[in-house]
């Protein structure tokens, strides 16, 4: 549930780096996500790619996320933000702030700004954040009704780099949205997120840049079920010694030293 | 008058915002606009005046992540 909005779909697709917007659009149906994040970037008086993706989009029929990637300061977050409600004419903004341009990591400090500003102004916002709790507590208090931190930097296919600071957070915001944004590599990355008690995760190299991205679509889709349905059957703790499976009471003595 | 759209230069005859980005084009477009690094809404182009070295963004939609 993000700010009111019930899906059914756990999995949350970015729309960039695709072979084709057709290899897009089927990888789309075959992830099942209800949520894409969209950009915006600027457009010629010639060109017009920002038109027909426009249409693209508004065929799909889902919801958008737009987001402020690329943006390193407060006022470019914000400005952006503003841009992206009227074009896309939703409230909701996934809050990119970047402080470091090798890792692409939040500039978390900005961030927080950024998202008080935003959230103060009617926006949703979605803060693409790291695993810090005491961030966290800040996006809050700043308006945040969803929280997404980071699985590892964007596009590195890591998976969980910090699986501790992941679950300390779960267990800090039992009531609050997480969603494991970027990093991801491969579906076992996406269903280790679900099994931490994650709400959702957020991809998008991990299916565009694969290979067949409409197969890996499908196998994310797949690990993110499996991955909620094993939180919800909740998962054994691992322990240091072994324990029999099958029972030993009632085993045949058949002698030997 | 010359004001600055995307970076480029452009010599313009027009009062507006909304002139503009007609005279450049953009008419009935999927576009959001800021004007010195202030956002425009669609609806405040007509009024937004334009002076001269001012800097338009135009932005339309793109794939993201």
């Amino acid at each position: 549930m993000f700010y009111g909005v019930e899906l059914s779909s756990r999995l949350l697709l970015g729309t960039a780096r695709y072979p084709s917007p057709a290899v897009l659009e089927r990888a789309i149906k075959a992830s099942g996500a209800e949520v894409v994040t969209v950009s915006l970037r600027r457009e010629g008086g010639n060109t017009r790619s920002g038109q027909s993706f426009w249409q693209f989009i508004q065929s799909l029929g889902l919801r958008v996320l737009p987001n402020t990637a690329g943006c390193h300061s407060v006022k470019e977050a914000v400005t952006t933000a503003h841009m992206a409600r009227e074009l896309f004419d939703t409230p909701w903004i996934k809050l990119e702030v970047i402080g470091d341009a090798d890792t692409l990591q939040p500039d978390v400090f900005g961030l927080v700004e950024a998202a008080r500003i935003l959230a103060q102004d009617g926006f949703a916002v979605f803060p693409y954040t790291t695993e810090d709790l005491v961030v966290a507590d800040r996006l809050v208090e700043a308006g945040c009704r969803v929280l997404m931190p980071w699985g590892a930097p964007i596009g590195s296919a890591r998976g969980l780099n910090n699986v501790y600071g992941l679950k300390s957070l779960r267990a800090h915001f039992p009531d609050i949205p997480l969603v494991v944004d970027a990093g991801l590599g491969v579906p076992s990355h996406a269903a280790a997120a679900m099994e931490l008690g994650y709400d959702a995760v957020l991809l998008n190299t991990a299916v565009a840049e694969a290979g067949d991205p409409v197969e890996m679509a499908r196998a994310f889709a797949l690990a993110v079920e499996a991955g909620r349905a094993a939180h919800l059957a909740r998962p054994l703790e691992p322990r240091d010694m072994a324990q029999p499976s099958t029972p030993v009471i009632g085993k045949a003595v058949l002698g030997g030293v | 008058m010359r004001i600055f759209l995307n970076d480029d230069a452009h010599d313009v005859d027009a009062a507006t915002l909304a002139a503009a980005l007609d005279s450049l084009g953009f008419g009935g477009r999927k576009i959001a606009t800021a004007l010195n690094g202030r956002f425009v809404a669609a609806a405040a182009r007509p009024a937004t005046r334009l002076a001269d070295g001012d800097r338009i963004e135009v932005v339309a939609p793109m794939q993201g992540g």
